[in-house]
């Protein structure tokens, strides 16, 4: 096992370095002089120079690679432009927010996800399982800020139920977190639900055929230790692949799901520094979340070593 | 050798317009008695139909304003109402659509050809295939809306921006399910007989490979077509692609939501044309890959 976990993390390596090399040249490709767009047509050339001298452009491209890769292994991510503090200060503390509503979210994914896949594979061909795909397909077909803006004008202006929108922290009051985090965690989980079911349902429905799944219940085993003992075990080697997709989905997704509930998270800090065009941050927040769905998926590749023996042996 | 090359090919191109051209029809006819995949047809149907019709028997314009007609609701004088500058919400749709329908078909072509490109060239040169497939993997760690944000963020807003933004974002998954395909196909035999009868390989990759990894990229391509429109509608709901007053989907949403309390419709009509292009194309999707391709389930 820990051959496993040190040959993943070796693995992701190279992975690591493109990610950041492409986020450095993404940079590069802002078309024209960047500080004209940052300061205005109105800025003199020497404001000019300043702002070039401040985002390290003056200096020649492998200069800049070398001073970023130095910046990256201290942990710098360089400073905002216009909150004036580091990246990854405002990000960290951005971060619990956009974690527990994902969270959140991803509890739900797996709640509904899962049980949904599973009854409708049990009640293969019934309406239960018509039902259960059907609102699964919709799931995946409606986008999540439509989904909120309407949960919105349901549950909000209509019905008056749950507040429009913002933030209560959830060390603060529970309850308050609750009022304000269920709508934008349903909105978001939508989508993860109707892939989970979607994939739960076949890889179920394949387990389901196998001969110990028979044999379990020919002698004569009650259904649910049959389901949740046997087959589900064996079908929990797809199904963890794809959770490691769904996180990078919710993670994504909450960028503009925090935008429609105004959720002062990392992805409205995005939003907001996509207005200012304040690059730095788009840069910082990209790389950020981009290696924390890295490590959630080398994190989920162990799981998968752990649960199936097979690519325990063959991997250590 | 040239020749005997020159025989296989003569082959292949018999058993595609001979014993092939019946068995595409018998594909067709299978696709048609799916279920899924009429309904997905139907539904995207009606929307290109709208797309290219619409503006055809109306005079609607999807920009001009009009205070007299602020905020009507839905009814006969204006089918789907209008916006807080009096603009007909059906034309606006309508030409939103048309612009979805575009940036879908232009992702999509994008990724057939540079996809296709790039797994078939990886697939079949080892030598190429690692330096290739690290680049992928290093593209495909980026959350794919956040990826395109900050390509359109730094690349300005407009719509051959987000095209490109999507591409890069899509061709790697396009490449990784090309390059599968053909590590499978050019194992068999008769790729082997090919290369044993002197064919280049050009001539392999077009004549005996990538013919026969169609299926899968074809089942790639309308899921894809469905991420591209719901992705650009992200985009532009975020005032990241086409500028006001042009319309998409997308913008036509942000601008609702402040009157979505006294106008819900303006929000309403094109969350629910997007939904059913959506929907349309996965259960297309769904149908092509149950047809064309049984082994494949599971889509990124």
């Amino acid at each position: 096992m820990g051959r496993v976990i040190l040959r993943r993390i070796a693995g992701a390596i190279p992975v690591v370095l493109l990610v950041t090399l492409i986020t450095f040249g993404l940079m590069r490709l802002i078309p024209g002089d960047v500080s004209a767009a940052l300061a205005g047509v109105s800025a003199t050339p020497a404001e000019r120079e300043q702002i070039r001298h401040n985002l390290g452009l003056d200096q020649p491209v492998q200069v800049q690679l070398v001073r970023w890769y130095g910046d990256l292994l201290r942990g710098d991510l360089g400073r905002s432009l216009f909150l004036g503090e580091p990246v990854t200060k405002a990000t960290f503390e951005r971060l619990p927010v956009t974690l527990s509503i994902s969270a959140y979210a991803l509890v739900l994914t797996l709640v509904l996800g899962l049980a949904s896949g599973i009854l409708a594979a049990m009640r293969q061909n019934t309406w239960v399982d018509q039902a259960a795909m059907i609102f699964a397909m919709l799931g995946i077909s409606m986008p999540n800020f439509w989904i909120g803006l309407m949960m919105i004008v349901l549950f909000s202006v209509h019905l008056g139920w749950l507040p429009t929108g913002g933030y209560v922290p959830i060390e603060q009051d529970f309850l308050g977190w609750l009022r304000n985090a269920t709508m934008p965690a349903v909105s978001l989980a939508l989508l993860q639900v109707g892939l989970l079911a979607r994939i739960t349902r076949s890889t179920m429905l394949e387990v389901l055929r196998q001969d110990y799944v028979r044999t379990a219940r020919a002698k004569g085993l009650p259904t649910y230790l049959v389901i949740g003992k046997h087959a589900l075990a064996n079908a929990m080697i797809p199904i963890v692949t794809v959770v490691g997709i769904i996180v990078s989905l919710l993670i994504s997704g909450s960028v503009v799901t925090e935008t429609v509930f105004s959720i002062p998270g990392v992805g409205q800090l995005l939003t907001s520094a996509i207005l200012n065009r304040d690059y730095p941050m788009i840069q910082g927040a990209l790389l950020f979340v981009t290696l924390l769905v890295v490590g959630i998926n080398i994190a989920m590749d162990i799981a998968y070593a752990w649960l199936d023996p097979r690519v325990r042996y063959e991997g250590g | 050798m040239a020749e005997s090359a020159a025989t296989l090919d003569t082959i292949a191109v018999d058993r595609r317009f001979g014993l092939a051209s019946q068995a595409r029809w018998d594909t067709l006819r299978r696709l048609w008695r799916h279920r899924s995949f009429k309904i997905g047809f139907a539904l995207f149907a009606i929307l290109v139909l709208a797309a290219v019709f619409v503006p055809m028997v109306s005079d609607a314009d999807p920009t001009k304003l009009s205070m007299r007609t602020r905020f009507v609701p839905p009814g006969a004088e204006f089918l789907f109402g209008t916006d807080n500058f009096g603009r007909s919400a059906l034309a606006r749709v309508v030409y939103g659509a048309r612009l979805s329908l575009m940036i879908g078909t232009s992702v999509v072509v994008l990724n057939a050809i540079f996809g296709a490109l790039l797994g078939a060239l990886s697939g079949y040169f080892p030598r190429l295939d690692n330096p290739l497939m690290r680049m992928n993997d290093a593209l495909m760690a980026f959350p794919p809306v956040l990826l395109a944000i900050a390509v359109t963020a730094v690349l300005g807003r407009s719509t051959a921006n987000v095209i490109v933004a999507l591409a890069i974002v899509y061709i790697p998954r396009t490449a990784r399910i090309v390059r599968a395909s053909v590590l499978v196909i050019r194992q068999m035999e008769f790729v082997q007989s090919a290369v044993a009868a002197g064919a280049g390989h050009w001539r392999i990759l077009r004549r005996h490979i990538l013919p026969n990894a169609m299926a899968p990229l074809i089942v790639q391509l309308s899921f894809l077509f469905a991420y591209a429109v719901l992705t650009e509608a992200t985009l532009s709901f975020l005032g990241l692609g086409a500028e006001p007053p042009t319309p998409t989907w997308g913008n036509i949403m942000a601008q609702g939501r402040q009157y979505m309390t006294e106008a819900p419709w303006i929000i309403t009509i094109p969350g629910v044309a997007l939904m059913i292009t959506v929907l349309g194309l996965n259960l297309l999707g769904d149908g092509l890959r149950d047809v064309l391709d049984p082994r494949l389930r599971v889509h990124p």
